[in-house]
Parts: C-alpha cells; sequence; structure tokens
C-alpha cells in the first residue's frame, strides 16, 4: 500500500505491504537502522521513536498508522558532530556498552522528560501532582520500558539527570 | 616487522608507567560513542545492498526424530533445506563448524529450514505456516531422570570429605538449584551474506572472527581464503555470538543458492532456542570447619546438562579448587545428556553461577558457626593454590574484602531479621568474587603515518566492552599521540586475527598485541633518531632522546608499520592467575509480599592494570546488574514434556530493569600484574557477575531469615520461607 511518512521533518512516501510495522518501515525501507529492534513484541524499548513528541514502540505500531503524525527518531535528535544535550550526556556517563538499546534509551528519556515537565505522575511519585524532583527512582521507573543487557542503568540514569539539569537551568 | 611475545614469565617493569602521553586508564569517552548515541553505528543486521531478499528460519516443533518433509510456501522464493545447515551453534573458539543436517531433530525449536521472500513480511508468514512432517522419536529432558555421565578428568579429591564432615566442630551439606540461564543480549543474532563469484562476505553478530571464519568455512564447505567476516559493532554478545549460529550459515546457502544477497535475523524467540543457554545446575556444597572457622573440608558435586555429543558441559567449580584451602576436598562434575536446547558460555561460564552458590554456602556456614561472613573468608584465603602448590600471579582477595566492608559501612550490620522501615525488612549481605583469568593468541597491526595518526588494525571485536577505545588509548599512549590522532579498525576478518571477545581475555590478549606492534614502531623510530628504545620518550607527536627532539613527521618517511603477536606460554601453568574482589549488597524485603528491592549494591574488584577505569566501571556494573537478575529473576523455565525453553522472550525472562537497579557503586584496587604479559592487566567482563548475586541472596537473609536455594528467589519463594 502507498503511505507517506512524515519523518524527521521530511516526508517520505512509501510502498509497503500492511503488515509492516513502523520499526521495518524505518528498517528496511527507508534504511534508517538508528532505531533498533529487539523483540519486536514491545518487551524491549529498543525500538523507542517518538510519535507527536510521545515516546511509542515502533514494532508495535504498523507503518500505515503512523501515517499523519510526525514521527521523531534517533537520526533526528543530533548527528556525531552535533549531539543533543542528551546524547551528549550518555556518552560522557557512559551510558551504554554495546549501544544497542541506546537509540531507545534516548527516545525514551527525551520523551520521558516531557511527559514530567507536563505532570505525569509515575507509579513511584508521591503524589498525582506534579512537579516531581528527578531523582533515581523517578526516572528508574519511567525508563523501566527500555532493557538494557549490558545494564548502563546507572549511568543512563546519571546521565538524564545531568541532561534534565541542564536543561532546566537553561530554562531558568 | 612483527613483534612476537610468549609469556613465559614475568613482567615487571611497568613500561606502560614510563610511557609520557599519560592516557592509558583515563576514562576517557567511547571512541565509537558518537555514532552509537546518534544511530549511527551498523549492527549486523543494518547494512543495504542491493536487491536484498529475508529469510526466516523454520523451527522444528518436536523435540527429537527426523524431518519427513516440508511443504511449500507460497509466496515465498525459496523454501532451503541444505545438509550443511547446522543444528546448533559452534562453542567459542571451536576450529570447525557444529554438527550439521537440519533432517535430524536434536531439541524443540532446532532450525530445520530457511525460508526466503521479497519481503520480511511475506518470509515470516510463511516460515510460520509452512507444513512440517516429522518422525519423532522419545527422548530425555530432565536432567535428573538419566544416569549422568563422569568424564574422569573433570574430576578430582583430595583427602577425605566425608571424613572431614563426621570431625568437624560445624558441617554445612546441602543442595541449591540454579535453572537455564540466557545471555540475552539486546541485539538478536542477525547475518547478511552475499557472494561475489566463490567469495562470501557475511557480516554477522559474532564475537571471535578469527575461529568464527574457521567454523564457517568447514560448515559451508569453502576455503577460508574465501569468506569475509563483518562485524564492526555487536549488539551485545555475553557468550551468545562465540561461535556461528544456524542464521548465518544458513543465510550463506541461501544467498549462494538465489545469487542474491540474503539477509536472516532471528527472531527474539529463535534467539532463546537457538543461541546456546547456561545449563541449569544442582550444586551440593559440603562445607566442614573447627571451632574457629577454619575450613577443613570442601566437597561441590555438580550435576549440568547439555546435548548428547557436545563437548562444553557448564564448569560450575571451577574456582572451587583454588578460592579458599582446606586439607579434604572433593569435586564432582557430572553431566545429564539430554535433549534441552544445547548448553554453552553464557557470561562468567562456571563462576557466574558455581561462585555465586558456593558464596552462599559460605554464608550459611558463617551462620552456623556463629563468625562473621567477611572474617570467615579471611580466615580461609590459601598461601597457594591449594590442590597443586602453585603461587598466584596476584591475589587480591583479602583486600578487597577489608576494603569492601570498610566502604560498605559492614559493621552497621545487624543480626538475622532485626531491621526493618514500615513493612521491609532491611538486610545486608557479601560474598566474595573471583574468577579464573587467561590470554589467548592475538595479532594486531599498527600503522603510523607521516601526518601524525596512527592506524590500528585488528580482527578483534567490541561487544560493548570498549575494545575500540582501549586499544585506541594503548596506542596513544605508546606512541605519544593524542587519543583523538588514532583510529581503529575492528570486527573485520582482512584484519590479523585476534583473540576475540570471550572468557575475559579480550582486552588483555589484543591489547599486548597493539603494545608490541607499538614496540615495534617505537624501536623504527628509535634507530632513526640514533637511540635506545627504552630511552626514546615520545608525547604529543615529538620523538626526545635526551636533548633531541624532533617532531614524527621529520622521522617517518610516509608510514611505520608493526605487527604484533602475543601468545599465552608458560606463565599459564607456573602460576594460578585470576581476578579477585568482593560484593556488597543492602536489600529491602516486603514482609507481606516477599518483594525483593536490592536498595545499594556495591563492588570492589582487581584485575590488575586498569586500561581505561569509565569502560573497566562500566563492564563490573553489567556484570554486578546479571548478578541481581540471577538472585532474583532470570529463570528460562523448560516444559517438562519436551523440554522446550518456555520463558522464551524478554516479557517472560526477566532480565532486570532500571528499576531493579540501584545507582551501583564500583572500586578497583590499584595492581599490577606480572603474569599476563606486559600490559600488566587481566580481565574484567566477567568478574563482576561472580558472587554477586550471592550478595544479594545473603542480604535476604540478614533482612527476613529466608535461605532459598532454589534461585531465582522470587517473591512466592520468600513468603513460603517466612514465619506466618
Ligand atoms: S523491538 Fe519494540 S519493544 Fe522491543
Ligand atoms: S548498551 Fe548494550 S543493551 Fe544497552
Amino acid at each position: 500500500m502507498q503511505i507517506t511518512l512524515h519523518l524527521n521533518g521530511t516526508s517520505h512516501p512509501l510502498d509497503v505491504d500492511p503488515r509492516t510495522t513502523l520499526l521495518d518501515a524505518l528498517r528496511h525501507h527507508l534504511g534508517l537502522t538508528g532505531t533498533k529492534k529487539g523483540c519486536d513484541h514491545g518487551q524491549c524499548g529498543a525500538c523507542t521513536v517518538l510519535m507527536d513528541g510521545r515516546r511509542i514502540n515502533a514494532c508495535l505500531t504498523l507503518a500505515c498508522m503512523a501515517e499523519g503524525h510526525d514521527i521523531t527518531t534517533i537520526e533526528g535528535l543530533g548527528t556525531p558532530g552535533n549531539l543533543s544535550p542528551l546524547q551528549q550526556q550518555f556518552l560522557d556517563h557512559d551510558g551504554f556498552q554495546c549501544g544497542y538499546c541506546t537509540p531507545g534509551q534516548i527516545c525514551s528519556a527525551t520523551g520521558m522528560l516531557e511527559e514530567i515537565a507536563a505532570g505525569w505522575p509515575s507509579h513511584v511519585s508521591d503524589s498525582l501532582d506534579g512537579p516531581y524532583d528527578l531523582t533515581h527512582a523517578e526516572i528508574a521507573e519511567r525508563m523501566s520500558g527500555n532493557l538494557c543487557r549490558c545494564a548502563a542503568y546507572t549511568n543512563i540514569v546519571a546521565a538524564i539527570r545531568q541532561a534534565a539539569q541542564g536543561t532546566r537551568e537553561d530554562a531558568a | 616487522m612483527t613483534r612476537h611475545l610468549r609469556v613465559d614469565g614475568p613482567t615487571h617493569d611497568d613500561r606502560l608507567d614510563q610511557m609520557a602521553q599519560g592516557v592509558i586508564g583515563q576514562p576517557l569517552n567511547r571512541l565509537e560513542g558518537p555514532l552509537k548515541v546518534s544511530g549511527r553505528a551498523t549492527y549486523a543486521a543494518e547494512a543495504r545492498p542491493r536487491d536484498l531478499a529475508y529469510g526466516v528460519l523454520v523451527q522444528a516443533a518436536i523435540p527429537a526424530g527426523t524431518v519427513l518433509d516440508i511443504g511449500d510456501a507460497p509466496g515465498a522464493l525459496a523454501v532451503i533445506q541444505d545438509k550443511r545447515m547446522i543444528r546448533y551453534a559452534a562453542q567459542g573458539l571451536d576450529q570447525k563448524g557444529p554438527t550439521s543436517g537440519p533432517d535430524r531433530v536434536e531439541y524443540m525449536g532446532q532450525s530445520i529450514a530457511l525460508v526466503v521472500a521479497e519481503t520480511f513480511e511475506a518470509a515470516r508468514h510463511a516460515a510460520q505456516t509452512i507444513a512440517v512432517r516429522y518422525k519423532p522419536e522419545e527422548v530425555p529432558v530432565d536432567p535428573e531422570s538419566v544416569t549422568p555421565e563422569l568424564p574422569p578428568k573433570k574430576q578430582s579429591a583430595a583427602g577425605d570429605v566425608d571424613k572431614a564432615m563426621r570431625e568437624a566442630a560445624f558441617a554445612l551439606d546441602r543442595v541449591w538449584r540454579t535453572p537455564s540461564q540466557m545471555a540475552a543480549a539486546m541485539e538478536p543474532h542477525a547475518a547478511i551474506a552475499e557472494w561475489d563469484g566463490d567469495h562470501v562476505t557475511i557480516r554477522a553478530a559474532l564475537q571471535m572472527l578469527s575461529s568464527n571464519r574457521k567454523q564457517m568455512a568447514d560448515a559451508l564447505g569453502i576455503r577460508e581464503s574465501k569468506l569475509r567476516l563483518l562485524s564492526p559493532y555487536v549488539g551485545g554478545g555475553f557468550g551468545s555470538k562465540l561461535g556461528i549460529n544456524a542464521e548465518a550459515v544458513a543465510a550463506a546457502i541461501a544467498a549462494r543458492e538465489l545469487g542474491r544477497p540474503v539477509m536472516v535475523a532471528m527472531t527474539r524467540q529463535q534467539v532463546f532456542d537457538l543461541a546456546h543457554r547456561r545449563s541449569e545446575t544442582r550444586q551440593r556444597i559440603r562445607l566442614a570447619c573447627d571451632a574457629g572457622g577454619r575450613l577443613t573440608g570442601i566437597g561441590h558435586d555438580v550435576l549440568v546438562s547439555t546435548l548428547p555429543g557436545s563437548e562444553f558441559t557448564e564448569p560450575v567449580a571451577q574456582a572451587t579448587p583454588f578460592t579458599y584451602q582446606a586439607a579434604h576436598r572433593q569435586v564432582v562434575h557430572a553431566v545429564a545428556r539430554i535433549h534441552r536446547g544445547c548448553a554453552g558460555s553464557v557470561r562468567a561460564p562456571g563462576e557466574a553461577v558455581g561462585v555465586t552458590v558456593f558464596e552462599c554456602a559460605m554464608d550459611e556456614l558463617a551462620d552456623m558457626a556463629g563468625i562473621d561472613p567477611v572474617d570467615l573468608r579471611l580466615k580461609n584465603i590459601p598461601d597457594v593454590e591449594p590442590t597443586t602448590g602453585r603461587p598466584f600471579s596476584s591475589h587480591k582477595l583479602a583486600e578487597a574484602l577489608r576494603e569492601g566492608a570498610k566502604r560498605f559501612g559492614w559493621s552497621d550490620r545487624r543480626p538475622t531479621g532485626q531491621r526493618a522501615e514500615g513493612e521491609w525488612f532491611i538486610g545486608m549481605g557479601m560474598a566474595a568474587a573471583v574468577r579464573v583469568n587467561m590470554l589467548q593468541e592475538s595479532r594486531a597491526r599498527v600503522t603510523l603515518v607521516q601526518d601524525g595518526h596512527a592506524i590500528v588494525e585488528t580482527d578483534m571485536t567490541d561487544i560493548g566492552t570498549g575494545t575500540y577505545t582501549i586499544l585506541g588509548q594503548l596506542a596513544a599512549e605508546m606512541l605519544g599521540l593524542p587519543p583523538d590522532r588514532v583510529e581503529v579498525r575492528l570486527g573485520d576478518t582482512q584484519f590479523p586475527p585476534a583473540s576475540g571477545s570471550g572468557g575475559s581475555f579480550g582486552a588483555a590478549s589484543s591489547g599486548n598485541s597493539v603494545f608490541l606492534a607499538c614496540e615495534e614502531i617505537r624501536g623504527q623510530i628509535a634507530k632513526a633518531m640514533g637511540c635506545n628504545e627504552a630511552d626514546l620518550t615520545l608525547q604529543d607527536g615529538m620523538a626526545r632522546a635526551g636533548n633531541i627532539v624532533r617532531s614524527l613527521s621529520e622521522l617517518v618517511n610516509g608510514t611505520i608499520t608493526g605487527e604484533g603477536h602475543l601468545q599465552p606460554g608458560k606463565t599459564e601453568k607456573s602460576h594460578r592467575q585470576a581476578t579477585w574482589g568482593s560484593h556488597w549488597a543492602e536489600v529491602a524485603v516486603n514482609r507481606w509480599t516477599g518483594e525483593v528491592r536490592v536498595r545499594r549494591m556495591m563492588g570492589v574488584f582487581a584485575c590488575g592494570r586498569v586500561l581505561n577505569e569509565k569502560t573497566a566501571r562500566s563492564q563490573c556494573l553489567g556484570g554486578m546488574s546479571f548478578g541481581i537478575g540471577i538472585a532474583l529473576t532470570e529463570a528460562l523455565e523448560h516444559d517438562p514434556r519436551d523440554g522446550h525453553a518456555v520463558s522464551r522472550d524478554l516479557a517472560e525472562y526477566h532480565i532486570p530493569t532500571h528499576a531493579d537497579v540501584p545507582a551501583l557503586e564500583v572500586h578497583f584496587l590499584p595492581e599490577r600484574d606480572a603474569y599476563v604479559g606486559p600490559l600488566q592487566a587481566k580481565g574484567l567482563g566477567e568478574l563482576g557477575i561472580c558472587g554477586a548475586g550471592a550478595a544479594v541472596l545473603n542480604a535476604i537473609h540478614n533482612a527476613c531469615g529466608v535461605r532459598v536455594r532454589e534461585l531465582p528467589a522470587t517473591p512466592d519463594k520468600i513468603i513460603a520461607g517466612m514465619d506466618p
């Protein structure tokens, strides 16, 4: 079927099998392999991308469902020579080892910080009304949909906290 | 020119410490990091050759028997069942391909064919719906249902443990069980094969290219020179990519047959079926000690399983002969031949579960004898390897225990069940960490270019371990270059053959080969300078000897190339080599639900020279988290009827998540091990897992008084052990 994906600010017309997931459209059809496939079943978070700013699992989304939405992948967040603040903090804190879960972690963290800013509570929040402190427990809880077998968790949380602090200070 | 070194004796001159650049050991960011955080590092399934076809493996639905025939796959390009297709993965360092012949089934889920189609969607559908007729056979699938083998070489005994047990002031005799466990690296195995005439290039997720190339050439029936393997980035290994697996062989056969490139990526479920599992274990531990807590007897009886005909068996008691002293000792290693998926190496084969269980036993003995668990260990550290009398290459267990106790606040630990916060019991636990150390043969080539940059080339892999970074740092240090002036090229069999990544030997083995290559280059620079290599100082692109100073661009005419070749030698036998450490954990156990939360965890490790403190620390974080999984959540369950892996995806096989892992703390003890080559560095990728789970399990006992001896310690088991 013919669809058009709005991806990282550009439109891409595509001819795909209706069964094609957004993840496979990115990886197989568009050559955007930064979004990873770890399980294909919504269990690991490696395929996390942003749809209209919200984090979703690209493996649980058919490509045709993504039509009409703005999709941002890891490639759209920064480049090796021009990293986003989160990407830079992941690098500085060694928030990865093999790097396979990393694009998903970074997309997820990008969306997660927006959720905190919007006052969404989590399972470990003290109250249903924000604002929420960026404690280790709060970040770890909200990032638990992103598995990392290298277990860079300690460093990932530190990276996210540092990046968020930088952003908060910029805003202040 | 190639500089060879066989490690036959000690290296006491701390060469690396005498270099001037000052980058070795520094916590530099990963060289390839910008590519990884921006999604530009390309893993196995991420090349896009033109005209790529997609293959999906077909799996057996019986535990054993013969495949009679395989039906058609409408909409597919081909259904391939070739006798060269392999039944299970090669083991690490195998020099030949594993057993082939997909018409015979040895375990449920085995790969029996490949369906290839124009699209992934069509191939997946065809593979899932294809009709297969079998002639099934009855086979054993439960390790405790068969008479196990007792391979003579794997049994050992000295003295009389039974007698020691009878005469002991305190004697412990208990049985533990650990389930099958999986590496579950985040990148599923995948391969893209492309032929050019009779030459094939396979891009795959592999840890050890030089031996993988031998395995693959043998499996395909081609010469090694006709085969190139590429693994520039590997999304985690942990043992699961040590040997070639079904997808890569199938991709190569299909690409040849169809005359176009073929990609085969395993589904996550297939990874659980087809990658090696760590065998489940049954471990009986007997410990006897005198009234003062000195061990008199140690018995470690082990039962593991694997497929008939497979050589690797989980070396559970590998560290038992040399960790603690005792006059009477026995190791029994029994192997059940059954038809669950093939067993193989998963991060720290042996110690990951062997040390974990042994350290739980030590905790129980300490409890029984009324001795502090740290003291019990300190009292029983041997001066030389007890079974052989060999000296240790270095030994830091006592220091790791003392340093850890101090840093963790061990003296605050309360007696069992005496600390609570609301509905949570709080407890502290500890364990020793130990892992055997080894080197493997490894080669590298380093080229110094006139403009003052260097290129390191070796077919070594970086599976997240930090290889790119540490090899770059080593070359920068030795050649006196800023680290950003060194380019590191890995993961290509066109480069000199390296050890590969496995068994914690990668960094030291490949690192020593780069060191040697750089020494060779330094020798040539020294010649041009008219000085001895030992008197040469290289720093920031300048060469200095006495009061002569010249820039490298003056000295290097075009390029200087050096090759390094490291071989393990006599120190392998003359000394017991191991890495040492200690694990510490504080947990909260919910008194109503039995839920365990790890609140604090710390490791203290000694691994010889640390090459990059940042990446080394990350290796330890990873290992310790694996330990949390072993203690609390990870179990590959097998169906008792047919042996198949039931919890075969990431929703059912529970690796630790963010919320399961607190901010872990890691400390290194400064050390130079003289017996492991001129780098004086040992392996680190596995030490962090060895015993980590025991610290958690021992903390659970300290919190609430429950000993879980059937791992993992899930809430149901903890509740069952609590007083009503
Ligand atoms: S690949 Fe989508 S959640 Fe794992
Ligand atoms: S960095 Fe390897 S899985 Fe997260």
